[in-house]
Parts: structure tokens; C-alpha cells; sequence
């Protein structure tokens, strides 16, 4: 039997869920969030550090939740240093834009790196929530700097 | 006396919804906790109601306001019946919900004017008692009462499984305790509440009682009187009935004293540019238009219980529940919380899957046909003394078969393997 849920358990979200990149909060930072889904009771603290360009220097995260919230948060612990906020915003809408798709869309890897394995979520919309739960966090971070 | 599979049977071909497959297996209903399934006879009774008699209740002068207006009152004589109430005890919510805050607000209400007397009066210093098990329906009410009235906020803490026994709850009445508020049949745990033995506690200091009925009122014969509440509160849409219909029991006495939560139309005697007289209750509770195909359907929901038989109910889903427990308690890595096997419980069980989020566990249910409930189950303090953030919980009805628990069982067996956390 195929496995139905391949599309959503991706070999590289269930590895990402056990390597957790990124867990642990950093102690200097310039923004931090805390946000919370209230349905599952899911939950991410993201802390990150900017220098004076703008660039991310640094995102430590804490939180528990489902495979694909936490998987999420360790794929964006991979992206997200080394580029500037403009540049990050831009990468956080074209996930969102993902997560919308329902199934339709398969995301840019110059763009997305390894989230574009979370695609297949987009079919499942009881799940988006649990995927956009660290992006949207970060969105809260970036908003702060601005 | 419990249900023979032949009557299980016979009882699944009235559900439409259990012929469906989902992702190509037939479904496994285990969520009737949440929201129970709808027979024929429901789906029919408010659909003839509708065809046949609709027209608005207690008011115009023609044939169809007659017509409904017996249907309408009939259902309340029904539901009463089966809750061992007397008609003017009922009142029509719009879901549990509802009808718990009508009490908390009413009480708040008749406290505001600092004229409240006798069992009434609550006040700075007096006690509002919960348990620490409680749905937040039963919950965030009496927080808000007691932030109105000055009153204090108190809990009976839980142990490890979720539990909590009469000497918990006698050692924390006193007799500043005006409201004893609690559900007869936990929604997480299953536990069945001593409500007897809580009532008697609560009357020897004077405090009222109020009985969240939602998951006993479905699965068990209820009898208000015998129990001796003061209010009690169930939803429609967990006993095979219609959503946007619920019941708010108020005993004779407590219902005369209580002022309405909410006023307006259909509630009034006399009504002057300063100031209204209410009727007395059931209708003193039931502001504006009322939900009466709704109330139609219910009536027809218990009557179709009342044909199987309360007491067939509860032997055949603890039966269920006991298979359900024993069997998850075999399965290396899953702890289930409430009371052990062998234990009185209601037909359900809530579980934590070790290493495996209840999400994770839910969908890989889903897509073998299973539905279940996964999260807080709206009982956020329940779930962070478990020290998890969600469970996962699967609940029998009248038409849950052995074999699909089984298949339930063998499902959650394979999710530790799926997740790659088994040791
Ligand atoms: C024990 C308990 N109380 C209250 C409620 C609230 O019911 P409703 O959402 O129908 O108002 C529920 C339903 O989830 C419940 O299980």
C-alpha cells in the first residue's frame, strides 16, 4: 500500500522533527515572540539577533508542538541567518503563498530551501496552522525591527 | 443487559453518515463526545416538523402557530421526562455552553444590585468551587461570575490520572462556598463524578449545585430530582440531536428565584416604558425565538434513545470502554489517562502516545478511516497536569461495534513504528 500520508510526512519533515536545528533560546537578541495555537495548544518562543545591516546574525527557538510545527521551526532555523529582513519577509509571504495553495502549488527551492518538503501540507488544511506557526512568529520578530 | 452486536447492527443502518467511506475505508465514528451522529428518526422528525407544522410558537391565532406549539411544548415534556424533570425545569439553551452562563450571568445579575439574599447572595470573601477537570464551559463562567461579584475562584486539584474523589471536594467546601459547580461525567477522562455524595456536602453549607450534564446525559440514565442538583446543563448535539439546541435544568425553587440572564420578547408579562415583569420559568429563560424544529428534532433524538434503553447505553459502551482501555494499556508507549481498566468510565478514553504529538497521532487515524479528537478537548488545566499540551480521545456511541475499537487498537499500535520513536 502507497503510504497516503507521504505527501504530508516527508522523509525530510520527519528528520527535521527528531534534529530540532535551532532549539535552544540564544541570550542576546534583538526581538523575541511568543506565539500560540490556540486549537492544539501548540507553542513557539523564537528569539533572533540582527547587526547593523540588517542581516540575521542569529534564531534560537523553544517550544513544543506536532511534527510539522516543530519540523517547521528547525527548516527555518536553517534559512533564515545570513539574510535581511526585507529578504526574509519576502520568503515568509512565498511560504504563506505555499500554504494557501491546497495542494496546487510546489514552491521555489532558490526561495524556500528545504520548507518546499512542507508543499504537501497544503492539502491538509487542518494542518497549515501547525506548519506557518514559527514563520509567522518570525514575521512577529521582523515586525519589531522595522 | 448490554446491546447484542445483532442490535448494533440493526441500529447502524438509521446513521446515513456511517455508510461513508473516508480516504477508502469505511469510517470509524469514534468523536460522538464531540458531536454525536444524527439516526434517520432525527433527521426525519425535523424534517416533518418543518414540511408539515412550522409556524412561530406561543403567539398568532392560526392553525399552524397551534400545530407548533404543541410539538414545541410535547418536546419539552419529553426531555424532562427523560431527565427526571418536571416541564417548567426545562428550559431551551442554545448548547451547554449557553446554558451554564445563563446561570453564571443570572446569578451575577441578581448580585449586582447587592439585593441578592439567602443561597442567592454571593459576595466578597464567598467561594465559587470547581475542579481542576472541569471543560472550560464550566469553567470560564464562574471565573467571570467570581471577578463580578468579588467572589473567590476555588478548585479541587486532580491526581496523575485526572482524577478526584468526594473527600478531595469535602476538603475544599467551607462554609464560605456559595456554588459548587462540576460535570457528572468527566469529557477527557470518563471519570463519573459521586454527584450524590457532592450534593450532600454542598447542602450542608448552604452552596448551590450546578451539574455539567453534556457527556452523562447521552450515555447514562439521568435523573435530576433523584440527584438533587440545582441546575444542570446538555447539549443536543452530543445525544444524537440537533446542534443550536441545548437544555438548561433549573430546579422549581432555584428557577422561581433567578432573574434572566437575557430579556426581551416572549419572556415578559407587562411590559412599560420603565420597567418589565418577567414570566415565571421555563419561559423566564428562553428570550426571543426559540429553536423549535430544533427542539423537535431532540425530542425525537431521546425518544430514539428511550427505544434502545438508557441502561442498554451505558452496559454496551462500557463494555466498549473496557475493551478500549485494557486493549490501549497493552500497547507499548501509550499512557491512558482516567480511571484504570475495571474501573467505572464512561465509553471513552483520552491517551498520550509517547514521543508522538496527538496531531500526528490523529491524522495517521484519519487516514485509515478513524476519527477521533485530538488537542486540549477544551480543558487546558486538565491537559497541563498531565504535562502534555494535547491527547488524543476516542469515544463510543449506541452504534460503535467491538470491531472497530479493535480496529482503532491496531491502528495506534502501529503509530510509534510510523513516527520511528519505538525503542
Ligand atoms: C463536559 C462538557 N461540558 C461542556 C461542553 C460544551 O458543550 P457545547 O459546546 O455543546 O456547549 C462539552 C462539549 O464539548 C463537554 O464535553
Amino acid at each position: 500500500m502507497s503510504d497516503p500520508l507521504a505527501g504530508l510526512y516527508q522523509e525530510l519533515i520527519l528528520e527535521h522533527s527528531k534534529r530540532r536545528d535551532g532549539e535552544g533560546l540564544i541570550e542576546a537578541f534583538d526581538a523575541e515572540r511568543f506565539d500560540r495555537n490556540p486549537t492544539c495548544g501548540d507553542e513557539i518562543r523564537l528569539r533572533i539577533r540582527v547587526d547593523d545591516a540588517g542581516v540575521i546574525t542569529g534564531l534560537g527557538w523553544e517550544g513544543q508542538g506536532c511534527s510539522i510545527s516543530q519540523a517547521s521551526a528547525s527548516v527555518l532555523a536553517g534559512l533564515a541567518p545570513g539574510l535581511t529582513r526585507v529578504d526574509l519577509e519576502g520568503r515568509i509571504e512565498a511560504f504563506r503563498e505555499l500554504m494557501r495553495s491546497r495542494g496546487g502549488g510546489v514552491g521555489d527551492p532558490e526561495v524556500l530551501e528545504d520548507a518546499v518538503a512542507f508543499a504537501g501540507v497544503s492539502k491538509f488544511p487542518m494542518r497549515v496552522k501547525c506548519a506557518m506557526l514559527s514563520w509567522t512568529a518570525l514575521e512577529g520578530c521582523l515586525a519589531q525591527l522595522r | 443487559m448490554t446491546l447484542t452486536e445483532g442490535r448494533v447492527a440493526q441500529l447502524r443502518q438509521d446513521f446515513p453518515i456511517l455508510q461513508t467511506e473516508v480516504h477508502g475505508h469505511p469510517l470509524v465514528y469514534l468523536d460522538s463526545g464531540a458531536t454525536a451522529q444524527r439516526p434517520a428518526p432525527v433527521l426525519d422528525a425535523e424534517r416533518d416538523f418543518l414540511e408539515q407544522h412550522n409556524s412561530a410558537v406561543h403567539r398568532g391565532a392560526h392553525t399552524l402557530a397551534g400545530l407548533s406549539t404543541l410539538d414545541f411544548e410535547d418536546a419539552r415534556e419529553t426531555v424532562a421526562r427523560f431527565v427526571g424533570a418536571d416541564s417548567d425545569e426545562i428550559s431551551w439553551a442554545s448548547n451547554a455552553t449557553d446554558a451554564l452562563n445563563t446561570v453564571a450571568i443570572a446569578l451575577a445579575k441578581a448580585n449586582a444590585a447587592g439585593s441578592a439574599s439567602g443561597r442567592m447572595r454571593i459576595g466578597p470573601g464567598d467561594e465559587i468551587l470547581v475542579t481542576e477537570a472541569e471543560h472550560h464551559a464550566n469553567l470560564v463562567p464562574w471565573q467571570e461570575l467570581a471577578a463580578l461579584t468579588g467572589a473567590t475562584l476555588r478548585w479541587v486539584e486532580v491526581d496523575d490520572a485526572g482524577l478526584w474523589g468526594i473527600d478531595d471536594m469535602r476538603e475544599k467546601l467551607t462554609d464560605r462556598t456559595r456554588v459548587v459547580a462540576f460535570a457528572h461525567v468527566s469529557n477527557v477522562t470518563g471519570m463519573i463524578a459521586p454527584v450524590e455524595e457532592v450534593v450532600k456536602a454542598a447542602r450542608s453549607v448552604g452552596a448551590l449545585v450546578v451539574l455539567d450534564a453534556c457527556q452523562a446525559v447521552p450515555h447514562r440514565a439521568v435523573d435530576f430530582h433523584a440527584l438533587g442538583v440545582d441546575a444542570a446543563a446538555f447539549s443536543g448535539h452530543k445525544m444524537l440531536g440537533p446542534n443550536g439546541i441545548g437544555v438548561l435544568y433549573l430546579a422549581r425553587e432555584f428557577g422561581r428565584e433567578l432573574p434572566p440572564a437575557r430579556t426581551g420578547g416572549s419572556m415578559i408579562t407587562t411590559v412599560t416604558m420603565e420597567r418589565s415583569e418577567y414570566l415565571d420559568p421555563p419561559q423566564r429563560f428562553e428570550a426571543g425565538t426559540q429553536p423549535v424544529p430544533q427542539a423537535v428534532g431532540l425530542a425525537a433524538a431521546v425518544r430514539y434513545l428511550e427505544s434502545i434503553g438508557m441502561n442498554a447505553v451505558e452496559a454496551h459502551e462500557r463494555q466498549l470502554a473496557e475493551r478500549l482501555v485494557s486493549g490501549l494499556e497493552s500497547i507499548d508507549g501509550i499512557r491512558v489517562v482516567g480511571p484504570a481498566a475495571g474501573v467505572d468510565r464512561s465509553g471513552l478514553a483520552s491517551f498520550i502516545v509517547d514521543g508522538v504529538h496527538a496531531h500526528d497521532v490523529g491524522q495517521l487515524l484519519d487516514v485509515q478511516g478513524i476519527a477521533v479528537r485530538v488537542g486540549h478537548h477544551c480543558a487546558q488545566p486538565l491537559h497541563r497536569r498531565f504535562g502534555v499540551a494535547a491527547t488524543t480521545r476516542a469515544s463510543a456511541y449506541v452504534h460503535t461495534t467491538e470491531a472497530e475499537i479493535d480496529r482503532l487498537l491496531e491502528a495506534v499500535a502501529g503509530v510509534r513504528g510510523y513516527f520511528g520513536v519505538d525503542a
